[in-house]
């Protein structure tokens, strides 16, 4: 299938997935397709705090990621820039903010 | 209840949550495979502080009903427990009176004589504030530290029980547990162990188990069967056409928790960074190398919530072309001509109230963050206002009215009329609540903050 613009976070992936991690916090999940994803997706370089903290206008120094090589997955964890359920959330269970991951395209290789 | 060692305790998962449903097969099959306890989640923050802060469940009675009249007639047939934990959603002492409303009813109904014991969560503001005050309460993150107005200020406050007060009402002849709030892993974790299996496969699988089949290839077909053991664990899907894999397995940690690694309970800390996932066959697998780290100081996290103030929503919706084509500064104007009116006819100024316009279909989910581009097809326009009561939050709503029915654009020289989507168009949400607290107190006892009720019934007398 022929696919317009650059290959992004979503094209190499099973799945991304973004939830509540309780009411504080917003967890989020690729599971990468393969070793050689995996690799790309997980490299510092390319996808860091800053880069999270860009995508969702938060703080840096609050997201958290774990790279698990074993389950081709990359986990990232920051606290919720809205408090749950209040006038300015627009998710209550975060189901929705993978989006924006999803969606950065990834180096050309 | 008989409390002698044995070498493997089974705990039946029915499902993720009580009254979400499962095959009554999957009982059956959990039975035949010989389980030693049903376990099941009856509540979650995940929804929201209005079911803590109103102390209301998200679930209905019937479904509560249907899937408790299985599992009771399960539990009462087999001779093994029931825990039900955080009942009534947000297991507060009304949602625990609640779930033991609907059980009383049923074990009359079926003719079954259960010893039924209810764990009661709720947390008193003023013994909470001794407590903080004797510097025992501490924020956990990304929470500040706690000011006891804040404890005040909450319409309900629930502790967190671990796998303790569940463990004690069995020990005292529960047959059917009713827990207030609890972590969901330990109303999986504390019949085995109870009966002595090791910490940290128990806690593992209680984390593998809460969420039912999500750990399988078909979440929808019912819960799974963990098998504790000295060594480590085992996990089958009840349904015998789903499977489990190690990946299926191992990809649950990651569900809803921060650290995929470590998850903090009231007793200590499971880690299972070293744990590994094994195929049994094509639907089991073996789960070694889980440990569990007993805390020096044993805790109990708070939850609250308090009211923020009284919500009307109005939604109307565009489709017209030019409007859609100029959809931020329309919404501009609507902010700033309804900010106007409101002044202009309440005499309310912009901080004794608030407002929230969301373009659905627009950018209303990620806003800033949206990565798409372009105009959209229509477009629904939901105002949400929260004032700090129910009248003043629907004027606020009425004076939006004439807006989002006839707001033209800036350059446009007639009135637009947009489509409501219900008449009337304002409906009132009552109280809004936030959740705001996020902290942990030091226990005097794993048990001190819980109180348990047995029922006697008259054969037990």
């Amino acid at each position: 299938m022929a696919e317009k613009g650059p290959t992004t976070l979503a094209d190499l992936s099973l799945e991304v997935r973004s939830k509540n991690a309780g009411p504080f916090w917003v967890t989020m999940e690729l599971f990468l397709r393969d070793a050689e994803a995996y690799r790309i997706a997980a490299d510092e370089a390319f996808l860091d705090e800053r880069t999270i903290a860009r995508l969702y206008g938060v703080d840096p120094d609050g997201v958290q990621i774990f790279r698990i090589p074993a389950l081709n997955v990359v986990k990232i964890s920051f606290p919720r820039p809205v408090s749950q359920a209040s006038l300015r959330d627009r998710d209550v269970h975060s189901g929705q903010h993978h989006v924006p991951l999803a969606a950065l395209p990834v180096p050309s290789v | 209840m008989d409390n002698t060692a044995v070498a493997s305790v089974r705990v039946l998962a029915p499902a993720g949550m009580l009254g979400a449903g499962f095959p009554d097969l999957t009982i059956e099959r959990g039975l035949e495979l010989g389980a030693d306890v049903i376990s099941v989640d009856g509540g979650s923050t995940d929804s929201g502080p209005h079911y803590l802060g109103s102390s209301q469940p998200k679930t209905t009675r019937a479904a509560v009903a249907r899937d408790l009249r299985v599992l009771l007639k399960a539990a009462a047939r087999a001779d093994i427990p029931l825990i039900v934990g955080s009942c009534g959603t947000s297991g507060t002492d009304n949602g625990v009176d609640w779930v033991a409303g609907i059980v009383a009813d049923l074990l009359a109904e079926e003719g079954l004589d259960l010893r039924v014991a209810r764990i009661y969560s709720e947390q008193d503001a003023g013994r909470l504030k001794e407590r903080l005050a004797a510097g025992h309460i501490r924020p956990l993150p990304p929470m500040g530290e706690l000011r006891p107005e804040t404890l005040d200020d909450c319409t309900h406050i629930v502790g967190m029980m671990g796998h303790e007060p569940i463990v004690a009402a069995l020990e005292a002849g529960a047959q059917v547990v009713l827990a207030g709030r609890a972590t969901d892993t330990a109303v999986a974790a504390a019949y085995p162990l109870m009966k002595g299996m090791p910490a940290g496969p128990t806690w593992h699988a209680s984390k593998i188990v809460e969420c039912g089949g999500q750990c399988t290839s078909n979440p929808r077909e019912g819960g799974v069967l963990a098998t504790i053991d000295a060594g480590g664990f085992t996990i089958e899907p009840l349904h015998p056409e789903v499977s489990c894999t190690p990946i299926s397995v191992a990809a649950h940690m990651l569900y809803e928790t921060v650290n995929p690694f470590r998850m903090r309970e009231p007793d200590g800390t499971l880690d299972v960074a070293e744990a590994t996932y094994t195929a049994l066959d094509d639907r089991r697998v073996r789960v070694e190398g889980s440990r569990f780290h007993v805390a020096e100081q044993h805790t109990v996290k708070l939850e609250g919530a308090r009211i923020t103030g009284y919500q009307t929503m109005s939604f109307s919706a565009v489709r017209d072309p030019h409007i859609l084509a100029h959809i931020e500064d329309w919404a501009a104007l609507l902010r700033e001509v309804l900010t106007e009116r409101v002044e202009q006819t309440l005499g309310l100024g912009a901080d004794s109230y608030a407002f929230d316009v969301r373009l659905y279909g627009h950018n209303a989910v990620l806003g800033e963050n949206d990565p798409a581009q372009g105009p959209p097809r229509e477009v629904g326009v939901m105002l949400l206002v929260n004032a700090p009561d129910q009248a003043t939050a629907t004027a606020v709503a009425k004076i939006a009215n004439p807006l989002m029915l006839h707001l033209p654009t800036r350059d446009m020289d007639h009135l637009p009329s947009l489509a409501f989507a219900t008449s009337p168009a304002e409906t009132e949400r009552g109280p809004a609540y936030e959740f705001v607290l996020h902290h942990a107190v030091d226990s005097i006892t794993p048990t001190d903050m819980f109180r348990i009720e047995i029922e006697e019934s008259a054969h037990h007398g």
